[in-house]
């Protein structure tokens, strides 16, 4: 199925002060996609995010969604649009005074006029969808972070969403737990056509589930392509993040002045 | 050795603007609470939530503190007035101490080190949890759902706790020196209801104690929402609303006080 783009991202830069972190990037998703940002640490891929959502002010270029460029909104516009998007957050964010339940269910109460047993039906039904159904009595501290995540994952889909950000959703997270969740991301895409963003390091998971794959690197885009194509890539700097290589375009030393000359051997008989 | 004091005086300036500037900061962001305040408002049981939490779990620490402070007013004050014969004055002595001092400035030291510091860690861990975040990100804001209904609820609190002390401790004097020590119950009372003008000292009590609810609750949710997202950076901020809180506590004293009994003799 062919549709139109949901976020178009275009000549995109960011700086914090005057450090630049992002240089002109420029991408496209389109509904119901499952796209990966992947990066080293520190690359600017979770200001990526933070500018999709109009948490941050670009320096140049713009981001539009459904149509409407973010950065120009009004407070009050942008908080329309943000129902609209869902995030999960690398760790969940669950609201720890509030129950499993009322996490799911806050969103409904907050923006929606829906009586208690409409409300009470849907958030089961969010979870049904994440597996944890029986799990809605729960307090944050009593669940495991797979699990937490998952309920995140209900709580950010509770609205129905047209965008899904997933900052760094397989950190820490046991082989099962991963898996799991991995398959809820393009699960609830194919499902409900909801467009997803993943932040990520674990290659090996999330090119198991993404339609495309951006990569990252000195603020500008390195590559980028379907997960066929990454993994055939001879490109230097996919070809050592895809494999995990020790050494590469990214160094395995920090830049440092000649090893003889910090060992005091400056006549290099070393 | 120039280069030295250049550098100390350019500290000093630095930490200057960087006080003055946080200042600036802090009042903007207690602006920004009232103008916020609309969800409180509305949705007023996101307030009674908040006031069980600031104003009943604090009511231990208040209920036993004020009963000693009264013992002791009560001991003191009746060593010290019985050497000039005027023991029956011990009652008045406690309820003026309580009501127009000790009641608001204890207890809002208490309160401060209870419940200030309790908003300013709550606040600060969500936002190091990146709860407040996933708030914005789900088009709620922040400050008029998390930090709105605390800062009202803590005003509320405040003159409640600050009375209830004072009460304890005009009962703490009571059982010192009427029951232990064996003054005329008639006087200790009748000298108090006396002594005691609802218009100076009750009502004055009480507005020093609305000023000290303010005070203190504005600095612990202002602290939490500005903490380092850290746990260094937590608990930096939760000492910091104990200590700022209760210096701002005994200088408001000092003001107010100086305001409302000029001429009252």
């Amino acid at each position: 199925m062919v549709s139109k783009a949901l976020i178009e991202i275009n000549g995109l830069s960011f700086s914090y002060d005057t450090r630049p972190i992002l240089n002109g990037i420029d991408m496209s998703m389109r509904r119901g996609q499952v796209v990966a940002i992947m990066g080293g640490s520190g690359s600017g891929k979770t200001t990526l995010l933070r500018l999709i959502s109009g948490a941050i002010q670009p320096t140049a270029g713009h981001v539009k969604f459904a149509g409407e460029v973010v950065h120009e909104l009004s407070r009050d516009a942008l908080f329309k649009l943000r129902r609209k998007m869902g995030m999960l957050f690398q760790f969940g964010a669950l609201f720890t005074d509030l129950s499993v339940f009322d996490n799911v269910a806050f969103q409904m109460r907050e923006h929606t006029d829906l009586p208690e047993s409409m409300i009470r039906d849907l958030v089961l039904m969010k979870l049904h969808a994440v597996g944890l159904r029986g799990a809605h009595h729960l307090m944050p501290n009593e669940l495991s972070g797979g699990m937490a995540r998952r309920v995140a994952l209900a709580r950010s889909i509770a609205l129905d969403p047209m965008l899904i950000m997933y900052d760094e959703p397989f950190t820490g997270l046991d082989p099962i737990s991963l898996s799991v969740i991995g398959n809820l991301i393009r699960r609830l895409s194919n499902s409900l056509g909801i467009t997803s963003i993943v932040v990520t390091h674990d290659v090996q998971e999330s090119l198991k589930i993404v339609d495309y794959v951006y990569f990252i690197a000195d603020g500008v885009i390195a590559a980028q392509g379907t997960p066929k194509e990454v993994r055939e890539s001879v490109a230097p700097f996919v070809h050592q993040f895809v494999h995990g290589e020790e050494d590469g375009p990214v160094p395995f030393h920090y830049p440092a002045q000649a090893y003889p000359q910090d060992l005091g051997l400056e006549d290099n008989r070393v | 050795m120039s280069r030295h004091i250049l550098s100390a005086i350019q500290n000093i300036g630095h930490r200057a603007i960087e006080s003055i500037w946080r200042l600036g900061h802090a009042s903007r962001f207690f602006v920004l609470v009232l103008l916020k305040s609309g969800t409180s408002l509305r949705r007023f049981n996101l307030v009674i939530r908040e006031l069980y939490f600031t104003g009943v779990l604090s009511l231990i620490i208040i209920v036993v503190s004020g009963l000693f402070v009264g013992m002791v007013l009560g001991l003191q004050g009746y060593e010290t007035l019985q050497k000039y014969g005027s023991e029956s004055a011990v009652g008045t002595l406690v309820a003026l101490s309580l009501v127009r001092e000790l009641g608001p400035v204890v207890a809002a030291l208490l309160f401060a080190s209870r419940a200030g510091s309790a908003i300013t860690a709550e606040i600060g861990l969500m936002k190091a949890t990146e709860q407040l975040a996933a708030m914005g990100m789900m088009a709620v804001d922040p400050v008029a759902r998390v930090v709105a209904p605390r800062f009202w609820a803590g005003v509320i609190s405040m003159p409640f706790l600050a009375a209830i002390f004072s009460v304890m401790g005009v009962y703490g004097g009571y059982l010192v020196t009427v029951v232990f020590i064996g003054v005329d119950e008639g006087t200790y009372w009748s000298q108090m209801q006396s002594a005691v003008d609802f218009r100076f000292d009750i009502l004055n009590g009480f507005i020093k104690s609305c000023f000290f609810g303010v005070a203190v609750t504005a600095i612990a949710v202002f602290e939490g929402y500005d903490a380092p997202p850290t746990a260094e950076g937590v608990s930096g901020a939760t000492t910091r609303t104990v200590v700022t809180s209760s210096l701002v506590i005994l200088g408001l004293d000092f003001i107010l006080t100086a305001f409302m009994f000029r001429g009252v003799s």
